[in-house]
Parts: structure tokens; sequence; C-alpha cells
């Protein structure tokens, strides 16, 4: 799925080599007759070229963190750095995959994903192969012609996908995007970000609430807790960069981390009593 | 077909029930009835007077509903997409939208006469005010998330206008357009009614002035036969310009 005409992004890296700091980020959104904390006091450093997944209870701050990075808005404590630089205003060398697909109605699954090469103006002729390609990718060969209102849940999730593979950016900011996929198409989806990850470098911030992915894929794993959200644990990965996906199932590294996972989340459950 | 077959039989059923009624229950000088406005409409169609003034009618409804929509679809958008200017003008829109239009076409025959020119402008008047506003809350209604995703992709506003904003308005210039079929015609047919020496609206006014009962029938039959034909260019022009609306409508509900 590589094309040579995918641009190569360089990993350019703030001094002390983390691409994406959240330094003591904290969110607190107004409500009526109040205010809530999304994100409390959330302190990560993530290095270029890293996958980073994030696991954790429903509300607590996950969508909120990747927001932030995309540069929605600002903290309302602490700072987000990109490249070493405190992030203003909307970040541009992310690609967003929102919990919800955003896709543009009134084009086909193929407008779609040609949409982010028009306003890069690549060629005609090119961005059509570009996108030939990528619907093969995400198994959506034939489906080209299709609006989003005629195709499944699954497959506008995997419309979004190659959307966000077409325009290439840095760093991956990826919400629930496979939740809605079969096992099979998930496993192959999973391999194919993974290779596509280390062959072009990029960062990844992937969002998910199935453990046994958020260990596949990751290089690390961030485990908040229950809202206001807090980093409970950082988890490194045991497994190689190379790990066979199809194989993770009878490595004992692998189920040991799901089991360490699981553990730290349900104690965190337990606690917060849902 | 079945339903056909009904919508046949409650067509033959009122229809006999007219002409029975007519002379017998009511006098036939205020209702007429369905054989003599047959026959009034074949001779008004034989003739050429029906088809000449429909054509005028329709040309001026069609003209305005043209004019009127382009200019409520454009300062729509300008103003859909500009808070301040939104801001400025909204007390003038409202406070001229709730003026019942009507009430202006004396001013239109002293500004333009009474020829085609002051009829198409005052039918592009009310046109306009319902795509205008259709436009407007569509444009403020467009999803700021979906406006969002697209500038993360280094969109501009050029691209933003011409991918989303403009696509999601067509859906409700479309709906303004639709409101406004009848309206045009309430517009072209009022003027020639006030100030026409043609088209349908004089047609049904002069067969009324001299208490030609069937003529007026024949007249307002030629008046349905146009509005419907206008709805229908109108759904046609919509299945073209929005090809995703018809696979919605293909698809089966589900929740
Ligand atoms: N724009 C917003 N305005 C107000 N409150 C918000 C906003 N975005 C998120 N929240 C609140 O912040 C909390 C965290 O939301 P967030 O979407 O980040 O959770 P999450 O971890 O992504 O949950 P899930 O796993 O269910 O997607 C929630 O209580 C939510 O209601
Ligand atoms: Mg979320």
């Amino acid at each position: 799925m590589d094309r040579p005409s995918a641009k190569r992004h360089e990993t350019s890296e703030g001094q002390d080599g983390a691409l994406i700091r959240f330094a003591n980020v904290s969110k607190r959104f107004s409500l009526e007759g109040g205010e809530m904390t999304a994100v409390s006091d959330v302190s990560l450093d993530v290095r270029g070229g890293e996958i980073i997944t994030l696991v954790g209870p429903s509300g607590c701050g996950k969508s909120t963190l990747l927001n932030m990075t995309a540069g929605l808005f600002q903290p309302s404590e602490g700072t987000v750095f990109y490249e070493g630089k405190i992030l203003s205003g909307l970040n541009h060398q992310v690609g967003y995959m929102t919990q919800s697909d955003h896709l543009l109605p009134w084009r086909t699954v193929f407008g779609n994903i040609v949409a982010p090469l028009e306003i890069r103006r690549m060629g005609k002729a090119a961005a059509r192969e570009r996108v030939e390609s990528l619907l093969e990718t995400v198994g959506l060969q034939g489906f080209g012609g299709s609006y989003p209102n005629q195709i499944s849940g699954g497959m506008r999730k995997r419309t979004a996908l190659a959307r966000l593979l077409a325009y290439d950016p840095q760093t991956l900011l990826m919400d629930e995007p496979f939740g809605a996929l079969d096992a099979l198409l998930r496993l192959r989806l999973q391999v194919e970000l993974r290779v596509l990850a280390r062959r072009l470098q990029k960062t990844v911030l992937f969002v998910t609430h199935d453990l046994e992915e958020a260990v596949a894929l990751g290089d690390r794993c961030a485990v908040f807790s229950a809202r206001p959200g807090r980093i409970i644990s950082i988890v490194t990965i045991p497994l190689p960069e190379d790990r066979d996906l199809m194989q993770l199932r009878y490595n004992s590294d692998f189920t040991r981390t799901c089991a360490d996972l699981w553990s730290l989340l349900s104690s965190e459950l337990a606690r917060s009593g849902t | 077909m079945k339903i056909a077959a009904l919508r046949l039989l409650v067509l033959v059923l009122l229809l006999g029930i007219w002409e029975f009624a007519s002379g017998r229950l009511v006098s036939a000088f205020f209702i007429s009835k369905p054989s003599s406005i047959g026959a009034k409409f074949w001779s008004i169609l034989i003739d050429g007077t029906l088809l000449r003034n429909m054509g005028i009618t329709a040309s001026e409804a069609v003209t305005g509903f043209i004019v009127g929509g382009l200019a409520g679809a454009i300062v729509g958008l300008a103003l859909g997409r500009s808070v301040t200017l939104a801001k400025v003008f909204d007390p003038f829109i409202t406070a001229f939208y709730s003026m019942p239009k009507v009430a202006l076409a004396p001013l239109f025959i002293l500004w333009f006469g009474v020829d085609f020119q002051m009829r198409v402008l005052f039918t592009a008047v009310i046109v306009f005010f319902l795509v205008f506003l259709n436009t407007y809350t569509g444009v403020r209604n467009v999803s700021r998330e979906l406006m969002t995703v697209f500038r993360l992709m280094g969109a501009r506003e050029s691209h933003l206008a011409r991918m989303v904003v403009v696509p999601s308005a067509i859906t409700w210039v479309f709906a303004g357009l639709r409101l406004s079929v009848p309206y045009a015609l309430i517009g072209a047919i009022v003027a020639e009614i006030m100030a026409g020496n043609s088209g349908l609206g004089y047609l049904v006014e002069h067969a009324a002035a001299q208490f030609d009962t069937s003529g007026v029938f024949a007249a307002l039959l030629g008046v349905m036969i146009l509005a419907l034909a206008l709805n229908l260019a109108v759904k046609l022009l919509e299945r073209v310009l929005m090809p995703w609306r018809d696979a919605s409508e293909q698809r089966e509900v589900t929740v």
C-alpha cells in the first residue's frame, strides 16, 4: 500500500526526543452549574515513530487528549508540545480519524478518499491510482462508487481510514478506528497499520477499548483511570518491533501483558464503582 | 396498480357528483359543471389561448424563480458564512420577511408598470426570501466537526466552500426551491390578476369579469397543470444535482 508518491516525513523531534509531549495537562469543561474535569494532570512523552495505545474507562478523556493533540482546543492547565513547540491552533501535522466517521454524505467512497488529495492538488491520474490501492488495502474494492449512506458502519470506518492514510500525515490520531469491524478484517488492518506506521515512520496515538488490540499494536500502552482521567500506568509492551500479529495468541509475553493490563483496569473500575 | 384504480374511481365519483349537483342542487352559474369546463378547456386549448397565456405565466414564474432562487442562494451563502454581515442584516431581513409580499404589488406596479418585468420581479422577490432563509439556515447548520476535520487536512476556505459548505447548502437550497414553486406561481398570477393583460391570472380574471364560471375553472385547471409541471421540474433537477439523496431514498429504512 506504500505508494512511491507518498511523501515521506522526516521525524523531526524536540531537543529531548519527544515528538509530542503532554506536560501536566488538565482539561476542564464548563457544564451548566459548574465545571467538569475530563483530563487531570496527564504527562506523557511520545517519541517520533512510536505507536502509543490508550485504554481506559469510557468518558475518561481519551478523545479529549486526541482533540488537544490536534489543536482543537487548549488544555486548561499544562502544555501540549509538538516538535518541541507549544501547540496553539490547529495542528496540521496530524491526521485525525475521529470516533464518528465524518464522511461527506454527498461524495462517494472514492470522492471521500480523494478529497485530501484534491486539497493538496495531486494530479487526477496519480490520485485515482492511489485511491484504488487504498480501497484495496481496506477491503473496499468495488465500493468506490457507493455513497456513505449505502454502506455499512464498518465500511464507513474503513473509508475514513483510507482517507486518513491517503493524506499521509506525520502523526496519526485514531479513535477506536477498528471498533466496528469483524475479527478477521480487524486483524488484517492491524497488521497493515503496524507495517505502514513502521515503514513510513509514523507516530500513532491509538485509542481502543480492546486490551488485546492495545497490546498487539502498541509499543507502549497508556492506561487511564476513570474520570477525571489520569494516567495510572504506562506499560511498555514486551514484544519485538516486527511481531507477527497472527501468532500473538500463542505468545506468552502477549498473554501476560494483556493480563497485566486487565488487572490494572479492573482494579481501577472496581475502585470507581463502574 | 390497485391504488391507481382507486384514485381514478375517486376522481370519477367526484366529477360525477359535481356534474349531477350542478343545476340541480347548486346553480350552474356558480359552480359550472365538469362537462362544460371540459368543453371550454378544449376550446381554449384548440384556439391556442390557453397555451399562449400558460406560456406567459410559465416564463414569468420560471424567470422569477431562477432570478430569486439564485439571488437567495448567493446571499444566503454569503450571510451564512459571515457572522458580522448576518448580525448586521438580521433585523432588516426579519422585518421584511414578516411582511406579506402581496402587499408590495401596488408599489411594484407603480415602479415597473404592468408588464412582464414587474411580474417577474414580484415573483423573484417572493422566491428570494424563501430560498434565502433556507440557504442561510443551511449554511449555519453545516457541521462544525466536519469543517474541522477538513481544516486539519489543510483545507483552505475555498476548499471548505467547495467540498463542504456548498454541497450541504444545496440540500437546503432545494428545500427552499420546492417550497417556492407554489409561491412563484402565486406571485406571477397575483401580478397578472392585478395588473395584467395576459397570462393565466388574466384569463381567470377576465372570465370572472364576464361571469363565465366555466372559463374560470378551465383557467384554474391550466394553473394546476402548470404547478404540477414546475414541481416535477424541480424534482428532476434535484435528482440530477443531488445523486446522494437518491441513494438514501432507495435505501430501506433502518434505525
Ligand atoms: N467538547 C466538550 N464539551 C463538554 N464536555 C466534553 C467535551 N468533550 C468531552 N467532554 C466530556 O469530557 C469527558 C471525557 O470525554 P472523552 O470523549 O474524552 O471520553 P473518552 O475517554 O473518549 O470516552 P469514550 O471511550 O466513551 O469515547 C466526558 O465526560 C465528556 O462528556
Ligand atoms: Mg472517545
